[in-house]
């Protein structure tokens, strides 16, 4: 058997986005740019798929700007907001530990510009607190960026509460959807949202696009300077065909959406059900506010990346927030950032499931998880000391 | 590319010696759970030969296929030897390691001068005169 159960590092392209991009190769080859007709054509495709992208996320199509991914997207709003703040004396920008790199490398980039970034605590459950994010805002605060759904423990946080919270200070509020893109209903103006990025190869579209929603009248900065594209906000020829299949896949997962979300539910809490059998174990993250896919695991006594390598031979694709499948010395920042030690955050185990996992593929994972879990205990020093009494569980 | 050689695969998935002596002559742990990495080795010695050696490690896949050879390495061969046993004969035995992941086979090596080392304490009439670095 092999499952292929890490949706949230990417997914497999759909049939439907598969078609829309070989249609677009063969027959709408011409630049968008381009006064005739094939060009003429070719902008037709790209505006279809904007009204597409925005009419999901119930923004209008002159708010969505296609990017090269969810990690420029963010980069973008960031910068925008930083830019936007700095005109009017504001250099506070509220965001959380636990966020993406693409997020806080560009914070840590401000921050050395002279920004003050305020990063808050995400709790044990994964959860940011509306309160919190309230608490946190000064007269100064130029930005609130917070992600919709984390992407190593799936948590959901308070969206619509957090943008309610910013609309009544006036603050900006930029959030990384790229999890919950496809998968989670959204409605920007309803979730209070003013920025978003989002990536469509999380939603079985192709690598390398995604896009940028910015409520209008948001002056946006400028990552790559070039020709007039995207209303001057981002230069180069677009990626038509990219663009393209991504709305086609993100119309389908929005006409799917809770048919897929009713079912991977079911098999993600059958399956947390399952894991939780192993003794010394918890999962990591609220159980029931988090991504319909994610289930992600800390087992103590073990070490991810060998864990990893033996499901792999199981044909099981999953990862793990161990130091060792980083090549930092550090296990996730994530899995730190809601209270787990090092200890047993090297122990971690994220499985993204996807659409179309069945009952029986849920079984075969939890009946490796637990043979290959207690393989590896069997000659871990620290699972030794631990049942020995030598050392105290952690979990 | 694979992560890993085949080397390490093999002696990842297959591991040598592994488990405790329970009446070993020397043990020596290396490494700690906050870094993700722990070695353990038990040692049995005769005759100043390596009779058995066993091992149990916390770790990733190099960690666990560097002490597996490690061990392979100084089984039944002269305490001496054993002595002179480097990460790199380690490493080069594996067919090499990925460079973020050579700490591995140090710990590897580490591990084995440690349990020489629990061995000479309790038997410091076998400690070899001490020679010039």
């Amino acid at each position: 058997m092999r499952i292929y159960a890490d949706n949230a590092a990417t997914t497999k392209m759909s049939r439907t986005a598969i078609d829309a991009m070989m249609h677009c190769m063969e027959e709408e080859f011409g630049n968008p740019s381009s006064l005739y007709s094939i060009g003429q054509q070719a902008k037709e495709v790209l505006e279809q798929a904007r009204e597409d992208v925005a009419a999901v996320i119930h923004a209008e199509p002159r708010e969505i700007l296609f990017t090269s991914g969810g990690s420029e997207a963010d980069n973008q709003a960031i910068r925008s907001a930083a830019e936007i703040g700095k005109k009017e004396g504001k250099r506070h920008i509220i965001s959380t530990a636990f966020e993406h790199h693409a997020v806080l490398h560009t914070l840590k980039r401000l921050e050395a510009e002279g920004y003050e970034v305020t990063l808050l605590d995400v709790h044990e459950d994964g959860l940011v607190r509306v309160e919190e994010v309230e608490a946190a805002i000064r007269e100064d605060t130029c930005l609130v960026t917070i992600m919709f759904a984390n992407n190593e423990i799936g948590t959901i946080q308070p969206i619509r509460e957090i943008g309610a919270v910013c609309r009544k200070h006036g603050v900006l509020f930029h959030t990384d959807a790229v999890q919950a893109m496809g998968h989670l209903p959204i409605d920007v103006k309803a979730d209070n949202i003013d920025m978003l990025s989002a990536s469509a190869h999380k939603f079985h579209g192709p690598k390398g696009v995604g896009f940028l929603y910015a409520r209008k009248g948001i002056r946006l900065t400028n990552l790559i300077e070039g020709g007039a594209q995207e209303h001057g906000k981002r230069a180069g020829t677009e990626n038509v065909a990219a663009i393209a299949g991504m709305a086609a896949a993100l119309k389908e997962a929005a006409a799917n959406m809770q048919e897929n979300a009713a079912h991977m539910t079911a098999m993600r809490d059958r399956l947390i059900k399952g894991l939780q059998e192993i003794p010394h174990s918890a999962l990591n993250g609220d159980a029931r506010r988090r991504l319909p896919g994610n289930v992600n695991f800390c087992f103590e006594g073990i070490e991810g990346e060998s864990l990893l390598l033996l499901l792999d031979d199981k044909g099981i694709c999953a990862s793990s927030g161990s130091a060792c499948t980083s090549g930092s010395l550090d296990p996730s920042h994530v899995l730190l950032a809601i209270g787990r030690v090092h200890d047993v955050a090297h122990g971690s185990l994220r499985l993204s499931i996807g659409e179309n996992v069945t009952e029986e593929e849920i079984d075969y994972l939890i009946a490796n998880v637990k043979e290959v879990v207690q393989y590896l205990r069997g000659f871990s020093p620290v699972w030794r000391d631990l049942m020995s009494g030598k050392a105290t569980f952690i979990l | 590319m694979a992560l890993y050689s085949e080397k390490v695969m093999d002696h990842f998935r297959n591991p040598r010696n592994v488990g405790v002596i329970e009446d070993a002559d020397g043990i020596g742990e290396v490494g700690n759970a906050k870094c993700g990495d722990i070695m353990k080795m038990y040692l049995k010695i005769e005759d100043d030969t390596v009779q058995d050696v066993k091992f149990e490690t916390f770790g990733c896949g190099s960690a666990i296929a560097s002490s597996s050879m490690a061990t392979e390495l100084i089984k039944g061969k002269p305490v001496s030897e054993a002595m002179k046993l480097t990460n790199k004969a380690v490493a080069e035995a594996l067919d090499g390691l990925p460079a973020y992941k050579m700490h591995c086979s140090v710990l590897a090596e580490e591990a084995i001068q440690s349990a020489l080392e629990d061995y000479y304490t309790k038997h410091p009439e076998k400690r070899p005169p001490a020679e010039e670095k």
